[in-house]
């Protein structure tokens, strides 16, 4: 195996984002772009498959399932119209990397898609886009009109006999949307709410076709793949989670923004190129990828932020969205705020869910405000229980991460807001 | 995970799996949901949104267990209703598993912190699963200590449904019902989080959402009955039943439908002797576990205030009550000298038992010496009894079309049939075949019902009285259809068919072409089981002819007879023409309505005329203004007896309130008999049934070639709207003025919006939009009605055959296919 990469710093995705007029199909032509796809269409889909598979790419999306593998869930024939849908709807607390990857490059992403379509025999892509992000929805727009009139989309692309059309689509405001099933039904025009599975996605997705969901990130590193191949991809980051990763550092850092760096990159590098902490405040905590992940400590910087990492150090890689909050920030307060997210997004179909984040955000704005009880600390750390593994999808599982991590490293926050209280009651008690 | 030894399994039978449900092997069918499975081996898993009929929804999270797959347990725990059994799977329930009994618990937990536990109130307490399974699975206390989210309380999803949606769990299986059952749309979950809630677009209106659903559009359904009873909670009540008594003072009778020919399984439930409310019962040969409203709603006609509950006869012109031996007397002498004279005409209505069907029948043939007997109180013809004669009489569930027989066809042909209106139950079979068996429904008609939509059919659309050239022109103008007849396919026929010259001879000359099944769905609950009685003018009970010399004698010897009556009798039009005619000098009728037989204004000629008219009846009606000996008689629920389905299928029912006093039919006519010096041997309905089996039946007689009128083509469809001429389409809706109905204001709000319906070409023709009123007349009447723009047929228009002002043939002297005049309305 060649040496692995261990600068740093990998401008691969965001390689492009700083140049004037980044977005335009000019500059991406210029700086290399719409080369990988004549290459990959001159091969076989299966050829395509085989490559992302080798390169070991793992779903940029948070749960880092093989992108490659993915792909070739989906059936060898053509009886039935294959979907590739790409799931662009970034509502991850923290996470900010999609949106600006489609902003300064979207090209990127509609020459991956073209490559990803056809490698799974799709004739049809649909980019399902937050609603929030309407900037972002227009600059896909245009660069779908661009690819359009540079024959890179459409009929007949590159005169290879591929036809492929790209739409675009606007979500409506709903977290749950992000769940792949819950965007396809929101796509088809329902209400946005996961579906059961069997049957997954490459089964019966969209339209009840054979689907294919991926992340913008995951489905942009495909042209990059495609001209470099995959032992260049693998060169970067860890064995079995290789390659670049935008890492989006919110917080109190000096300078927040995007970083690419490969897997695997800690904290304290990444808090390096970062200015390190705003006016030297001190680390407190942080979210390794959005708040749905369990929070770190400032023991867990060198933890390497891969997908075996994160767990490894008892938490998971999600988004590489890292939130990062100094001394001044109250833990149990923070836990509140992220509780009340997941209450007001929870999608309403499952019991655990549903109910669970409404109790905890309750016990937790209770709390907060100064009318906690011990008891409640233990409450809710059972009702954390009673939702994780138990809901429907991955949201309830998200919901409870900031409330057990929480109380996993800073338990004493929680109870001194409760001592607070206690004294205070009992204060009252004597002076009645 | 415990190894048995291979030589000891007992063998999987083909398509089964072996797996082990806490400690203990099981084996069952591949396919089958754990939850399924472990219920039959009677372990009971908690649960909220699973229903047996209804697609998994793992969304209430109650019934999980923990599973172990090829030796390896899942991570979490799993739905055990939305998960299939596999060869070698191992479930622990919340009896091996302390990790599921504390999900469980857990879930039970959840459900309650926000639902408000007025129990004490609640129309649902003591039968309720919540509540049950909470006390079961559930912690004592609960350890919620803040507010529970609150909404006003009840909403009106329909003006029958309610909806207190703090009580409801979200289990989503109204919507789901109403989804994937009924095929009703606008009820569905709105809003997220622990505000999401059931509603429909006017709640989400009353709400202030209007902005974000679409507006107006109500929840209708036909089936809204079947999401109340489905409701695991109290959310859903109905108007009719709220607050009404507490489960446990209900006794509860396993009772049979008596509104329509589908026969389904019910539950009646009462107290004190008052029906308090009617809930689906089980068949799954027949109706599954759903009933439309109208057999779960309407049974307040029963206790009507104009109730008949003493006999009453007729002195200077106005009924008085009168003792049973001195109305019995009156009739009997009175008939016996109108017998004597001229001869009685009998219409027992359709409506009837088995039981009271052969009753009439037999008094008629023994007390009256007349074949002058018709159930069929609705437009009939001949070629209709020739018909039911060769295709229909004597076929059963073994032979013939079966509700469960539709979900098997590859092809369903519904002629001159509104399921939905006609036969609610029939609907849901073909809307289930079409969605699960991908059965093909195509509807012979005129316009795209809910009912085509809804079985995902085609619509045959024709010229309303053309039904029988749209059969003829099947082979060439719907060769799929044709063909698909051949293979496996069903043909259903509706009562309105014998309205349309030759269209039942056409319909089964196809089905004997194509060998398609065939089958008949009258509308009315007594029609299937009249015909086998013989209560008609050409058929004695058991299926034999009147014409049958040996058959006749048969009958005669089994009643002790010398002889029956050898001609052939008159039908329901000619007794009523002969009666008016003062060729026929008395008339008994059952629960006959003169406005739905073919001609109201004979029928009310006919009464007038009759020297002498005895009516057995529930109520006050247009009949008994003019009989002079009315005999009252019981209601469905206050006897027992036997309705025979559509199917043939026999469907048997008990008493359910007992002690009213109240004879049904047979017991009368029996009696009546007796004043008469004959004797029926129907002194009770088991007595009538053994009799009528001890006769036993023929063989029916086989169709042949050449037998049945052959109707010939009259070629292409006349055209149509021509000075202001339509032709008219017709029929009866499932909620319209029907009497069996009364009484239930809830019930009747949810009828379909009585309008004319026309095409556009046809409203622009006389110049009107959509809700302009439209006026439809005869030379008899009119009726103005708002106008509904529908994909009818140029030069039709449809009218609901007796909704609200829309009394087709009371107003208009006409009926189904005839000629009408059409002008824009609201002039004069």
């Amino acid at each position: 195996m060649t040496e692995p990469v261990t600068d740093p710093l990998t401008p691969v995705l965001t390689k492009r984002w700083t140049e004037p007029d980044a977005w335009s199909i000019e500059t991406y032509r210029r700086l290399g772009g719409y080369t990988a796809l004549p290459k990959a269409l001159r091969a076989s889909p299966e050829q395509l498959v085989a490559l992302v598979k080798d390169s070991g790419l793992r779903g940029r999306g948070g749960a880092g399932f093989p992108a490659g593998v993915k792909w070739s869930f989906m059936p060898k024939d053509e009886d039935k119209p294959h979907y590739l849908v790409v799931n662009a709807d970034e509502g991850e607390p923290g996470t900010c990397k999609d949106i600006p990857l489609m902003m300064a490059d979207p090209h990127s992403l509609i020459e991956g898609c073209v490559i990803a379509a056809y490698a799974m025999r799709s004739h049809r892509c649909f980019i399902y886009v937050r609603g929030e992000a309407l900037h972002c929805y227009r600059r896909l727009h245009n660069a779908v009109r661009e690819a359009h009139a540079a024959g890179f989309l459409g009929e007949n692309v590159l005169g290879t006999g591929f036809d492929i059309e790209i739409t675009v689509h606007a979500g409506a405001g709903a977290y749950i949307c992000g769940e792949e099933t819950a965007l396809l039904d929101s796509l088809e025009g329902r209400r946005g709410q996961p579906r059961l599975k069997p049957p997954f996605p490459a089964a019966a997705g969209l339209y009840a076709q054979p689907t294919t969901v991926n992340n913008v990130e995951t489905i942009a590193s495909v042209p990059f793949i495609v001209n470099a191949g995959s032992a260049w991809f693998k060169r970067m980051g860890r064995e079995k989670s290789p390659g670049p990763k935008i890492f989006s550092l919110s917080g109190h850092v000096e300078k927040p923004g995007q970083y690419e760096a490969p897997m695997g990159t800690t904290l304290r590098q990444l808090l390096d190129l970062a200015g390190g902490m705003k006016d030297g405040i001190p680390l407190k905590f942080w979210t390794p990828g959005g708040s749905s992940t369990p929070m770190f400590t400032a023991e867990h910087l060198d933890v390497p932020l891969d997908f075996e990492g994160a767990v490894e150090a008892g938490s998971i890689l999600g988004t590489t969205a890292l939130q990062i909050f100094n001394e001044t920030v109250s833990v149990p307060w923070a836990v509140m705020k992220w509780t009340q997210f997941y209450e007001h997004e929870s999608c309403g179909k499952c019991t655990p869910c549903r109910e669970g984040t409404f109790w905890l955000a309750k016990v937790l704005e209770r709390m907060v405000d100064g009318h906690g009880t011990e008891e409640d600390i233990d409450t809710m750390l059972d009702v954390c229980d009673n939702i994780f593994g138990r809901s429907f999808c991955a949201l309830g599982d998200g919901a409870v991460s900031p409330i057990q991590s929480g109380i996993k490293y800073f338990r004493d926050e929680f109870l001194a807001l409760c001592e607070q209280n206690k004294a205070e009651r009992e204060l009252a008690g004597a002076r009645a | 995970m415990t190894t048995v030894e291979e030589t000891t399994q007992t063998p999987v039978p083909e398509g089964h799996v072996r797996l082990t449900i806490d400690g203990r092997e099981v084996i069952a069918p591949k396919g089958e949901l754990i939850i399924r499975t472990a219920e039959r081996e009677g372990i009971e898993i908690p649960r909220f949104c699973d229903h047996p009929l209804l697609d998994p929804a793992a969304a209430c999270r109650q019934c999980l267990v923990e599973v172990e797959m090829n030796g390896r347990a899942m991570p979490k725990p799993q739905p055990a209703c939305a998960i299939t059994i596999s060869d070698g799977m191992v479930v622990h329930t919340q009896h091996g598993s302390e990790v599921a009994r504390k999900a469980q618990e857990g879930v039970m937990e959840l459900l309650l912190i926000n639902h408000p536990l007025d129990c004490p109130i609640c129309d649902k307490g003591g039968e309720c699963p919540l509540q049950n399974q909470a006390l079961r699975h559930g912690r004592a206390e609960s350890r919620f200590r803040d507010q529970k989210r609150t909404f006003t309380k009840p909403i009106e999803v329909s003006k029958q449904v309610l909806l207190d949606r703090e009580r409801c769990v979200l289990c989503q299986r109204c919507t789901r019902f109403s989804a994937e059952i009924a095929g009703d749309p606008f009820i569905e979950l709105l809003e997220r989080g622990a505000h999401q809630q059931i509603g429909t677009a006017k709640t989400a209106d009353a709400e202030g959402w209007g902005a974000v659903t679409p507006q107006g559009q109500p929840y209708q359904s036909y089936f809204s009955g079947n999401a109340i009873q489905i409701c695991p909670v109290g959310a859903l009540t109905s108007a009719a039943y709220r607050f009404r008594s507490r489960p446990f003072d209900l006794v509860s009778a396993p009772s049979v439908c008596e509104h329509c020919s589908s026969g389904c399984a019910e539950r009646t439930d009462f107290r004190r002797g008052k029906v308090m409310r009617k809930l689906a019962g089980e068949d799954p040969e027949v109706n599954e576990e759903w009933i439309c409203d109208k057999g779960r709603f309407a049974f307040r006609y029963v206790t009507a205030d104009d109730r008949i509950t003493r006999p009453l006869v007729r002195e200077n012109g106005k009924l008085r009550e009168a003792s049973w031996t001195e109305a019995l007397r009156i009739a009997a002498d009175r008939l016996a000298e109108a017998r004597d004279n001229g001869g009685v005409g009998v219409l027992p209505g359709g409506r009837l038992t088995v039981e009271d069907a052969y009753a009439y029948a037999k008094f008629a043939r023994i007390s009256l010496h007349t074949n002058d007997i018709d159930f069929r109180a609705r437009p009939h013809s001949a070629e209709e009894l020739d018909f039911l004669t060769t295709n229909v009489l004597g076929t059963t569930p073994e032979d013939g079309v079966t509700f469960t027989g539709l979900e098997r066809a590859n092809t369903v042909l519904c002629v001159a049939l509104e399921p939905e209106e006609e036969a609610p139950a029939v609907f849901l079979r073909l809307r289930k075949a079409a969605r699960k068996a991908g059965t093909k429904v195509v509807h012979i008609g005129q316009f795209s019902t809910p009912a085509v939509d809804k079985t995902f059919g085609t619509l045959l659309a024709c010229i309303p009285g053309e039904e029988t050239n749209a059969v003829l022109g099947l082979r060439e103008h719907a060769a799929d259809v044709y063909a698909q007849l051949g293979e496996g396919g069903v043909i259903l026929l509706g009562e309105r068919a014998a309205e349309v010259p030759g269209l039942l001879s056409t319909v089964a000359g196809l089905a004997r072409e194509t060998g398609a099944q065939l089958a008949w769905i009258p509308r009315r609950a007594g029609e299937r089981g009249a015909l086998e009685a013989g209560a008609l003018p050409t058929l004695l009970p058991g299926g034999r002819r009147v014409d049958d010399t040996e058959a006749r004698a048969e009958v005669a010897a089994a009643w002790g007879l010398e002889a029956l009556p050898e001609l052939a009798g008159k039908d329901a039009s000619a007794i009523l023409t002969a009666a008016a005619n003062g060729k026929l000098h008395g008339l008994v009728l059952g629960g006959v309505d003169p406005d739905d037989l073919p001609n109201p204004e004979l029928a009310r000629e006919a009464l007038a005329r009759a020297e002498f008219v005895v009516s057995l009846e529930l109520r006050r009606t247009a009949v008994t203004e003019y009989a002079d000996v009315v005999l009252p008689v019981a209601a469905a629920v206050e006897k027992s007896g036997t309705y025979l389905n559509w199917e043939g299928r026999p469907r048997p029912f008990d008493i359910a309130i007992e002690n009213t006093g109240i004879l049904s039919d047979c017991r009368v006519l029996d009696t009546l008999a007796v004043e008469m010096d004959t004797d029926l041997f129907t002194q009770t309905p088991q007595a009538a049934l053994a009799d009528l089996d001890r006769l036993g039946t023929v063989e029916p007689p086989v169709a042949q070639p050449g037998w049945t009128i052959e109707f010939e083509g009259e070629g292409p469809p006349k055209s149509p709207l021509r000075h202001g001429k339509a032709r008219l389409a017709t029929w009866h809706r499932l909620l319209d003025n029907g009497s069996l109905q009364d009484n239930e204001p809830h019930l009747a709000q949810t009828a379909r919006e009585t309008v004319v319906k026309l095409s556009t070409a046809t409203a622009q023709g006389i110049g009107v939009g959509a809700g302009d009123p439209v006026v439809v007349s005869t030379h008899q009447g009119r009726i103005e009605l708002p106008a509904e723009i529908a994909d009818l047929p140029d030069g039709v228009v449809w009218l609901p055959a007796n909704s609200g002002p829309s009394t087709v043939r009371a107003s208009l002297g006409v009926g189904h296919g005839d000629l009408v005049d059409v002008r824009a309305g609201g002039g004069e």
